[in-house]
């Protein structure tokens, strides 16, 4: 069997030890009625070449967007993976590590935490970041969470142009906790619509989530929303794109409580959107209401810098049903990974991939708006991703664009129903060099004449 | 005590003006089409180092951690088992780790495959109807069984409030009722480590929803009056939910679905391999009983005529738990896993599990008493309650067996055993290295009577010593000051 030492030898001198004849007699423990006699209705044990092969069969049966012309995005972004960050990570002192309960013998990974919370500190500007979060899905159903106990409140706001996944999401998340989560409306030009937010505000409210660039792309302005939302009590929950935050306003500059969002996009694989890694970062107030795991800076006896897990009262091993989330492994490998990337790329290279990012969104906006029968369904401005008015439903746009080996976007109807239709959620990353763009464009036009055709 | 210079961070090693990794081939522009008030005023703060810097500082960090490629983790109910390195190199494929989740199920027929049969093969293991892989770690997968739970009464008409578990439960059980809205109910283990049917029954009543109970539970002990347990607890109309954290004592010897389990989940990072991650990725599959699984999160994989589709459209579901299918990468490993295994090698990976920490148990019991019993299952609770008269604690011995070279075992959990060190050496260990183990246990015990000051001195061979959480706790710092 494979990934097993004992010989034969072996099993008898340890039974033997043990004053037992077989192996059987270990399980006599369970009650004969529930013992498996026979084997699981599974296949028997293959080689690692038979079980490669059948893996390679299943993976060539996948046409995934890194081997297409992709412009997919809605939360998960197809960067480059710098080598350097794969080889770090594919070290087994850092995979095959486990959580770090005994500080000195992880060091590493303590201290790996220490940095990622720092860069996320750094991205965000508030004061306290955690160690991650499944994604940033549940990162923002938490934050809903936290932001209830603190207020002592039971409504969130959440605005219409919300990720939906992140929706669904925070909707099974709260349905126990007897909270409310209401939807603001979008305004025509694609944001938060402000008037609508301020009759919705009152002692209720325990936070309003505010998701900048929002799932349609646009940017919203928090800093006008952040007075009324303060005055009213509530606390002000951002969910942002990590990448973004190369060149945007950070929500702790428009008095963001708490920030969260989603860290595949530094470094880490699509892989068919998961495993995924969610941030956490929040004001220095709120830091006892925080779920998950923090590293501390601390010494050792010697005088020596070191780092721990602190806070950990906070936690399910210790609180049990006091515990602030019920979190415990979380997404580690993945966070080193966003944390080797942020410092490979450091403030020049991030800096870099916002601004490229930009200029190819924009530069495809501009191409497709001047397509005949396409324009930008907002006018607001937007970092990487926009929404296109198709001259047809998006379906078909994207499946005559599919015919060329281009994955043109999101349909809209996919989550926002028939009056979305023709609308289309389109990306651009560094990764796209002018020639793709003009495979789209031409897609684009070869479906418009469909249409008319 | 000088404060932390933090001059061995990545932040220390910053040098203003120094590139690392590159996006453009040619000097870029600050965006001119977005208003200014969108826009970040000067510097992020990130640090500016070199690539071949960044190397070395994170491999130097490395060598810092101890790591199952090493040596011996055995940590219990956490099963460090060893990571084949296949598992990696399958999901590495590019045809799978470039999906991205948007695309049509025609594009990822070969995924949706995967995770059919993932889940198919958790169906066996468990024994149950179904199963949704989605939950993203154990603790996600416990959330899901009890919001399974409501959504399953709710629909009945009912409404129950409580949720028992033993005082021997996980810390996430507990935790986990409370953010679903549940009360949680904590009973009494009896004088043998399992649940006592008296106390179970006195305090069971109409209200109770769920009973989460871990099998074996953490003291490594099968209960072995299962069968009356689940009876008890259905016939006061309340789900049983096994906590599977353990179910590496269990796969291809017995099935949960046997004992009468309404539900459960697997932690595939545990029974199925898959690498921690000093911290994660996990993945908690749920596995239920058709009653329940009308409640199962979407989207759901169906396979028809040999092809697969996600179904969105199932109405009494309780919605999602992940932005999308969950820790796909994860699956694949862990599906490598027991294709590689197979019916027969599962069988054999727990029986040697067993064996082994029966083995273990036995040869440093004399030192390390186990009181509940030297039969166990996968993992079993010593004490090191007789060190005590020497001033030593449990916890010294933890950090003694650092300097061994070996990780420490699970300390002062489950609480029912004062000084408890929890151990679980998994199937993969060799006769040698179990020995070794045991030899290092024994010579603490040795040294305990001899040399106490070198155990609550200990560690010495770490790379930094005791550290001082207290001060941490008091003052966290939690990230490389601005300024630094």
């Amino acid at each position: 069997m494979p990934y097993t030492y004992h010989t034969d030898d072996d099993r008898r001198a340890m039974l033997e030890a043990l004053g037992l004849e077989s192996e059987d007699d270990l399980l006599d423990v369970i009650p004969d009625q529930y013992r498996l006699r026979a084997l699981l209705p599974i296949e028997r044990g293959r080689t690692e070449p038979e079980v490669l092969r059948m893996l390679g069969r299943l993976a060539d049966r996948n046409a995934p967007a890194t081997k297409l012309v992709s412009f997919l995005g809605g939360g998960i972004y197809d960067h480059t993976v710098p080598s350097a960050v794969k080889n770090i990570t594919s070290r087994p002192e850092f995979a095959t590590a486990y959580t770090p309960y005994q500080p000195e013998a992880s060091q590493g990974t303590l201290q790996v935490i220490f940095e990622f919370q720092t860069h996320i500190s750094r991205l965000t500007r508030l004061p306290v970041a955690n160690a991650s979060m499944y994604d940033g899905a549940s990162a923002l159903a938490e934050a809903c969470l936290m932001a209830a106990k603190i207020t002592r409140r039971e409504v969130v706001l959440v605005p219409g142009s919300l990720n939906p996944r992140y929706l669904r999401v925070a909707r099974s998340y709260v349905a126990g906790q007897k909270i409310e989560l209401k939807t603001i409306p979008v305004s025509s030009a694609g944001d938060i619509d402000a008037a609508a937010l301020k009759r919705e505000l009152n002692d209720r409210v325990a936070a309003v989530v505010v998701q900048t660039p929002n799932y349609f792309g646009v940017l919203e302005r928090p800093w006008d929303l952040q007075n009324d939302i303060h005055a009213a009590g509530a606390l002000l929950v951002a969910s942002v794109d990590p990448v973004s935050l190369s060149l945007l306003k950070p929500p702790g500059e428009y008095g963001a409580d708490i920030a969260v969002g989603e860290c595949q996009p530094l470094g880490n694989e699509m892989s068919y959107g998961g495993p995924l890694v969610g941030f956490m970062a929040c004001k220095q107030d709120y830091i006892r209401q925080m779920p998950g795991r923090l590293v501390s800076a601390t010494k050792d006896v010697d005088g020596r810098d070191a780092f721990v897990l602190t806070l950990q009262t906070r936690e399910q091993h210790i609180r049990r049903e006091k515990a602030t989330s019920n979190i415990c492994t979380n997404q580690g490998l993945l966070a080193t990974r966003a944390t080797v990337y942020v410092s490979l790329l450091g403030e020049h290279g991030f800096t870099e991939l916002g601004r490229v990012c930009h200029e190819r969104a924009h530069k495809l906006a501009g191409l497709i708006g001047a397509l005949d029968g396409y324009s930008l369904r907002y006018r607001a401005p937007f970092f990487r991703e926009f929404v296109v008015m198709c001259p047809t439903d998006a379906d078909s746009v994207i499946e005559t664009a599919r015919k060329d080996g281009v994955l043109a976007g999101i349909p809209l109807a996919r989550y926002f129903g028939a009056t979305a239709r023709n609308l289309l959620l389109v990306t651009a990353t560094e990764r796209h060099a002018d020639e793709d763009f003009e495979k789209l464009c031409g897609a684009l036009s070869r479906a418009a004449l469909v249409k008319v055709g | 005590m000088a404060a932390n210079d933090f001059s061995q961070t990545i932040y220390g090693k910053s040098r203003r003006g120094r590139h690392g990794y590159h996006i453009a081939s040619r000097p870029t522009e600050a965006p001119r089409d977005i208003p200014r008030e969108y826009l970040r005023e000067g510097r992020i703060g990130l640090p500016e180092v070199s690539e071949p810097q960044v190397m070395r500082h994170y491999v130097d960090l490395s060598i810092k951690n101890h790591h199952i490629d090493r040596d011996l983790f055995p940590l219990g109910s956490c099963t460090m088992k060893y990571n084949p390195k296949v598992n990696e190199d399958v999901a590495a494929m590019p045809g799978f780790a470039g999906l991205h989740p948007e695309q049509s199920d025609d594009d990822a027929q070969g995924a949706l495959a995967v995770m059919h049969a993932l889940e198919q093969a958790l169906v066996a293991v468990s024994g149950m109807d179904a199963v949704s892989a989605q939950p993203a770690a154990g603790a996600q997968g416990e959330m899901l069984g009890l919001l399974l739970a409501r959504a399953y009464f709710s629909d009945r008409g009912e409404s129950r409030h409580k949720v028992l578990v033993p005082d021997t439960a996980h810390g996430t059980n507990p935790a986990t009722a409370s953010i679903v809205g549940f009360e949680t109910k904590t009973f009494a283990s009896g004088k043998d480590g399992r649940v006592d049917l008296d106390v179970l029954r006195a305090t069971l009543d109409d209200d109770v929803a769920v009973l989460m109970l871990t099998v074996p539970n953490t003291l490594g002990l099968f209960e072995t009056q299962i069968g009356d347990i689940v009876e008890l607890v259905h016939k006061k109309g309340g789900l049983c939910y096994m906590d599977g954290a353990n179910m590496n004592a269990l796969m291809g010897q017995a099935r949960p679905g046997d004992f009468g389990f309404d539900m459960m989940h697997f932690n595939l990072h545990k029974t199925f391999s898959t690498p921690h991650g000093g911290g994660g990725p996990g993945s908690g599959p749920v596995a239920v009983r058709s009653h329940l699984e009308p409640f199962l999160p979407i989207p759901r994989v169906i396979e028809k005529d040999g092809a697969y589709h996600l179904e969105y459209q199932r109405p009494k579901s309780v919605g999602a738990l992940h932005s999308f299918f969950g820790n796909f990468g994860i699956y694949l490993r862990a599906y490598t896993y027991m294709t590689r295994l197979g019916s027969d090698g599962i069988r054999r990976a727990s029986s040697t599990a067993i064996l082994n920490a029966n083995y273990l148990a036995k040869r440093v019991s004399s030192h390390y008493p186990v009181p509940f019993g030297e039969r166990c299952m996968h993992e079993f609770v010593a004490t090191g309650e007789p060190l005590k008269k020497h001033g030593v604690k449990t916890l010294d011995v933890a950090k003694r067996l650092l300097d061994f070279g070996f990780y420490a075992p699970t300390i002062y959990f489950p609480l029912v055993v004062p000084e408890a060190l929890m151990v679980e050496p998994t199937e993969t260990e060799s006769r040698e290295t179990l020995d070794r183990f045991a030899e290092a246990l024994l010579r603490i015990a040795q040294e305990a009577v001899d040399t106490p000051d070198v155990l609550t001195s200990a560690p010495t061979r770490t790379p930094v010593r005791r550290v001082d959480e207290a001060s941490a706790n008091r003052n966290p710092i939690l990230t490389v000051p601005m300024d630094s």
